[in-house]
């Protein structure tokens, strides 16, 4: 009795511990477990055969591959600039970059279509009687809006957990700075770039508010996956769950390949 | 020029809300209530969303007869009302934009009598700036951009039967020249409304009842009684409700001569004019 329990307070530790993460867990699975059970085998393949689904899948698909592209291109040389430079302003501009994640995605697709809408701010610009609204490529560019800072803060904490050693001697052997940045910083940071491009791609793919606000709603044009479940769910509760799976699905198992892919590489991602 | 840009920006954003509450849809507006006095009654009432500024207007004339009664109201698309019911929501009257639903509320038992107590009557919503080219429904063809609901919904449901209509009556061509033009089938017919209003399309196909909303942004053009078809509203009281006496208050109201004069007011159709609206009787 003297010498109480020197083990309890570990054990307590990880109960307190499981029971807190478990309950967390079962929380953000139950939803998914619902929509698993809720739909039956038929019910799935009858939703696979829903004549939305194709269409949204195919331009899900390419779209967000474009939108992808368009943020890791243009996404990566924006987060180099930011790790590295020292300016304020800088931290200005990475407030902003954080911005469109916290703006609701509805409220995103109001200021896309005042900002690129005809009588946007950049409406007076296009030829008479067209407007990127309600073609594929506002599509893409809501999904840009609304993915780009996911993997362009990625990429930023990447490039800043750098060992600085490595860049210096580069510089000290004689490399160019952009040198530099493709043949060391960017092998050494790619693990965190791809799960950041990861992120990003996942956002973009579930993309719904400004998409419907921005880009309209058109089976084969504007008509992503998530528009069209909710397309369906107006007629049809169990084709909505049935593509509500399928997105679930295709999403987990892209995401799975990739983190796989990026735990591969020289630093594990984090 | 600011001043217009910051209007339309307000109106935007307006708008934006109420196409985000019309799809999002779980808002409900609970009545002021009396902070000390516990209320005699609850009246809970569901009503598809384009009834929202008309049962606003009911309220304040329900509450004068009423003072003590604390209304809850759930605006949100009739189909997602009716699943909210079947799932067991505690509700004292339902008031759908679609007699469809209604009905297999009623087959199911789950609602008694339900009786029509407004019409609505589709109508094309034109941009400002086009309103001087699209003056009826038949220029529609020579409309750059059109929107118009999707099919799944009530407001999507009645346009493709309107230009079914206008097929038999003005030719396939017309009706080919006009779906050609259509460049998206919005999730609500708010939705449809905000494009219009922002200029993004040229024209579009809502309820009157939406179109007076937006008086100021968009122009009105009917559509020809022998093409239109009229949506129904049924109201009905829950089976299961809460508060049956209140209920049936709220029923009376509406169906009142001053009840549907603030309907009309608000740009619906009084249940008795049918045959003054002329259209197609309509019972999806």
């Amino acid at each position: 009795m003297t010498r109480p329990r020197p083990r309890w307070p570990r054990a307590a530790w990880s109960i307190a511990l499981v029971a807190t993460g478990g309950a967390l867990l079962v929380f953000l699975v139950l939803p998914l477990l619902g929509l698993v059970s809720a739909t039956r085998g038929d019910d799935f393949v009858a939703g696979l055969r829903h004549p939305l689904v194709w269409p949204a899948l195919r331009l899900s698909l390419f779209t967000t591959t474009v939108s992808l592209a368009a943020v890791v291109a243009l996404g990566t040389p924006l987060a180099w600039l930011l790790a590295r430079g020292r300016s304020r302003a800088l931290r200005v501009v990475e407030t902003l970059v954080h911005l469109p994640v916290v703006i609701p995605p509805a409220v995103a697709g109001v200021a896309m279509l005042l900002a690129f809408g005809r009588r946007g701010l950049l409406g007076a610009l296009y030829p008479d009687g067209w407007s990127v609204v309600f073609t594929t490529a506002a599509v893409i560019l809501a999904e840009v809006f609304v993915s780009a800072p996911f993997y362009v803060l990625a990429a930023v904490s990447a490039f800043r957990r750098l060992d600085e050693r490595y860049l210096v001697v580069a510089r000290t052997l004689g490399a160019s700075p952009a040198r530099v940045f493709a043949r060391v910083a960017l092998p050494l940071a790619a693990p965190a770039l791809v799960s950041g491009a990861a992120m990003s791609w996942a956002r973009s793919l579930g993309e719904f508010g400004a998409t419907l606000m921005f880009a309209g709603n058109l089976t084969g044009r504007t008509q992503t996956l998530p528009l069209a479940i909710y397309t369906a769910f107006e007629s049809d509760m169990r084709a909505a769950q049935a593509l509500s799976l399928v997105l679930v699905v295709v999403a987990f198992g892209l995401l799975l390949v990739v983190r796989a892919g990026a735990a591969r590489g020289p630093e594990a991602a984090r | 020029m600011t001043h217009t840009r910051r209007s339309r920006i307000a109106i935007v954003i307006a708008l934006a809300a109420a196409a985000v509450a019309g799809c999002k849809g779980k808002e409900s507006a609970p009545a002021p209530t009396k902070e000390t006095a516990k209320p005699p009654g609850e009246l809970t009432v569901f009503a598809a969303s384009s009834l929202r500024e008309a049962f606003l207007d009911l309220e304040q004339a329900f509450s004068a007869a009423h003072p003590d009664v604390q209304i809850t109201f759930n605006f949100a698309g009739t189909q997602e009302l009716r699943a909210q019911i079947e799932h067991g929501a505690a509700v004292d009257v339902f008031a759908a934009a679609d007699s469809k639903h209604m009905k297999e509320l009623a087959t199911a038992g789950a609602v008694v009598d339900p009786v029509v107590f407004a019409r609505n009557e589709p109508v094309v919503v034109v941009a400002r700036d086009r309103a001087a080219a699209l003056t009826a429904f038949a220029d529609l063809p020579k409309a750059a951009r059109i929107v118009i609901g999707v099919p799944d919904v009530p407001i999507g449901r009645y346009t493709d039967q309107i230009l079914g209509n206008a097929g038999s009556k003005l030719g396939a061509a017309v009706k080919a020249a006009i779906e050609a033009k259509i460049v998206s089938r919005e999730l609500n017919v708010r939705q449809v409304l905000a494009k219009v209003s922002l200029g993004e399309a040229d024209a579009g196909i809502v309820y009157r009842t939406d179109a007076v909303t937006a008086a100021d942004k968009v122009a009105v053009v009917a559509i020809p009684p022998e093409i239109n078809v009229v949506a129904e509203y049924p109201i009905a009281v829950l089976k299961a409700a809460p508060n049956t006496a209140l209920a049936h208050a709220w029923l009376a109201l509406v169906l009142s001569a001053a009840g549907q004069e603030l309907l009309t007011k608000r740009g619906f159709l009084p249940a008795a004019a049918v045959a003054a609206a002329g259209g197609t009787q309509q019972t999806p």
